[in-house]
């Protein structure tokens, strides 16, 4: 009732609403693909419940079905003194930046983008990192010379993820072949199993052993075929390596769920701060996956060059090209 | 008196549309008490969300602005007995119209840009309606046919141009950058922006309307409205329009040529739904973003139905599903466990009575006046 009440003070009041946010709520506003994507969506709402259970505070969720709706939700949010506001995706961030503007006094963040305001923390994530470790050890597992690479949409953000990946694989081995494909050029290329794996087939056919997909549920097909087709997979975003066990090589994690599930515990107890967060090696934002279910595929040796790759990431002797800079990558 | 087997005119105008939206909101109650919630709730948190605040009357007003111009386009080409499913994707290349006069010309003032955005908008999607007009009259390709396949080939065309032409280098997110931009405080108007009520009424009066994509083409709309009810009705061309529509052979021997009706219609039909874009590109979003038209073509055909192709009626019908989509959204706000799904769930029920099942009642309402009359 309360909130209720907030809500309509709110419209009358729009500026004036802020001062009440002092129970602050968490909210979180999902994008098109909605919050059981199985991918990166699903990887967000799995932090906020993370939350949920952990500190029994609710939040408030909102999945846009159009484009007007983006800023209507985050609105909504922001009238009834949700705070942190969290809107997940690219797509978001005209939306955020307008009512963020207007709510100086409210907290929100955006994932995989940079909305620079004072009261906007912006969670982006150095994914070419990542890709450089899984590349490496694509690399070493492959017996052929040849890996693959399969991307959801074309987008910048997944070259990031392709041209990491290469320049991993061209570090452990000089001469090895890269494939590269993407799987098309709208939002439903995150979403086409079918397809994934018939570029998967394709790119065996050619030579590739190891292939890695960064392709949200794309990628599923990818690894389905790759598994049916003899060949090693590398998943993305959350571990999947139990999905075919023993035929998926690793997976580079993204943790978008600790990043949501900071957001939300940093704005309860006072610590959040505006700003870009970029999460890499270093700060555990993305890395591989190790567990029983990839253990007898990775060598000693293997994950002594990870490692050293990673430590030399970390420290600085090594730095991984970021196509997003150039929107070029030194390597094919 | 009216002749025997037909409705009197209110019964056909007024009282199935209301017996038709009765049903698919008895329905959607039925759905609603499934999962668990009150029919009754639901049904006042939609009224109240849409129509109980002036945010609500806005995204209302904004929503069926969209629906207003796809009805038109819909109600145009059924005039002339044609079947126009295309609007989806004449209102969408009609963005790549808008867009492009947006962004190529933004060094002109705006009473200049606008005016011309929306003449290319309206190029655009009159272009787009135009080539199945072409086919139907003079190949013979079914309209229902090529104007639905001409929606996927906008939609592949239109992911290029988003892509390798109007795209920024480095951004994510598929979509041009804006059009135009408005400072409110000096009032300094750049290129294709038309400002929303409520950064108009800052820059005015300065007083602070509740947010909302809600902008003057809302007023625009309606005068096209009228300005279709004066083409239809009170033309030499409108009337050539209806004369094809009610019969090709007798249109032809009162020296009309149905070809070139047809293609003349289909024209003015995608013109219509292009216009979709002022609002939608120009208006709301001030950039092209990818799928931008996100169903309104579709709507359209059922805002036409329900309206029974009247101007008029088109206004009333495209309130009435601006209301359901504003009141959804409001609806799945306030209860969670009434997803973004069911929305459309209910959306698609009332389109499905008032479209598809239209003269489900029409016979029983017919017995049932026959009998009193007798």
């Amino acid at each position: 009732m309360i909130k209720k009440l907030l809500g309509a003070a709110a419209l009358t009041a729009l500026m004036a609403v802020s001062a009440f946010a002092a129970d602050d709520k968490p909210a979180i506003v999902f994008d098109i693909g909605g919050k059981f994507d199985k991918s990166f969506n699903e990887s967000m709402f799995n932090g906020s419940e993370k939350f949920k259970t952990e500190t029994g505070v609710a939040y408030g969720e909102f999945e846009i079905a159009n484009e007007a709706q983006r800023e209507q939700a985050i609105r909504n949010f922001a009238d009834q003194g949700y705070s942190p506001i969290i809107a997940a995706g690219f797509a978001q961030a005209a939306a955020l930046e307008k009512v963020a503007k207007e709510y100086p006094d409210l907290k929100f963040a955006i994932v995989d983008m940079v909305v620079d305001l004072p009261n906007v923390q912006s969670i982006v994530f150095k994914e070419h990192e990542g890709s450089y470790l899984v590349g490496i050890m694509a690399a070493m597992a492959s017996k052929s010379g040849k890996v693959g690479f399969v991307g959801g949409m074309d987008i910048p953000l997944i070259r990031k993820f392709g041209c990491g990946y290469v320049q991993g694989v061209k570090a452990a081995k000089a001469d090895a072949t890269v494939f590269q494909n993407m799987t098309g050029d709208t939002g439903a290329a995150w979403n086409d199993p079918v397809k994934g794996g018939e570029i998967t087939k394709s790119q065996m056919s050619q030579g590739a052993d190891v292939i890695y997909a960064a392709a949200g549920a794309t990628g599923l097909g990818v690894l389905q075929a790759a598994a049916d087709g003899g060949a090693l997979s590398i998943g993305v975003d959350a571990n999947q390596n139990y999905l075919h066990p023993g035929k998926v090589l690793t997976s580079m994690l993204k943790r978008v769920d600790v990043a949501v599930y900071n957001v939300m515990k940093s704005g309860k107890d006072g610590s959040f701060k505006g700003g870009v967060q970029a999460l890499g090696l270093a700060e555990d934002g993305v890395g591989y996956a190790m567990d029983d279910n990839n253990k007898p595929l990775v060598t000693p040796e293997m994950q002594a060059a990870v490692e050293k790759a990673k430590a030399d990431i970390i420290s600085g002797a090594v730095k991984v090209h970021d196509y997003t800079e150039d929107n070029k990558c030194p390597v094919e | 008196m009216s002749a025997r087997g037909e409705l009197r005119g209110w019964a056909d105008v007024a009282l199935i549309p209301v017996l038709n939206l009765v049903v698919a909101l008895l329905v959607s109650g039925i759905v609603v008490l499934i999962i668990g919630e009150s029919p009754m709730e639901a049904m006042w948190i939609m009224l109240k969300g849409a129509v109980g605040s002036i945010k609500g009357w806005s995204y209302l007003l904004y929503y069926s602005t969209n629906f207003i111009f796809t009805g038109l386009a819909v109600a145009v080409a059924f005039h002339a007995g044609l079947f126009n499913i295309g609007g989806e994707g004449q209102a969408y290349i009609a963005g790549l119209g808008a867009t492009m006069t947006g962004l190529g010309l933004e060094f002109l003032p705006w009473p200049i840009v606008i005016p011309l955005a929306v003449l290319m908008s309206a190029l655009f999607g009159a272009f787009w309606g135009w080539v199945p007009g072409y086919l139907q009259a003079k190949r013979g390709s079914h309209i229902v046919i090529t104007t639905i396949m001409f929606n996927f080939i906008a939609s592949s065309l239109m992911v290029y141009f988003i892509n390798y032409w109007l795209r920024p280098v480095g951004k994510m997110a598929v979509e041009s950058r804006a059009v135009g931009n408005f400072d409110f405080s000096t009032f300094d108007l750049t290129g294709a922006y038309i400002p929303s009520l409520r950064e108009l009424s800052l820059a005015i009066f300065g007083y602070r309307l509740p947010s909302s994509p809600l902008n003057p083409t809302f007023l625009f709309a309606l005068a096209v409205a009228w300005a279709v009810w004066y083409l239809l009705w009170r033309t030499k061309l409108g009337y050539e329009i209806r004369a094809v529509g009610a019969n090709t052979d007798a249109a032809v021997y009162a020296g009309i040529r149905p070809q070139k009706i047809i293609m003349v219609t289909m024209a003015i039909s995608g013109g219509l739904a292009g216009l979709l874009a002022v609002n939608e590109v120009l208006g709301a979003q001030h950039r092209l973003v990818l799928e931008y038209v996100q169903g309104a073509g579709f709507v359209g055909i059922a805002v036409a139905l329900m309206g029974r192709s009247h101007p008029v009626g088109i206004v009333l019908a495209a309130m009435l599903f601006g209301l359901l989509y504003q009141g959804g959204t409001e609806l799945s706000f306030a209860k969670p466990e009434i997803n973004r799904d069911m929305i459309v769930v209910i959306q698609g029920l009332v389109i499905l009575f008032m479209g598809a099942l239209e003269q489900t009642f029409r016979p029983w309402l017919e017995a049932l006046f026959f009998r009193a009359e007798d």
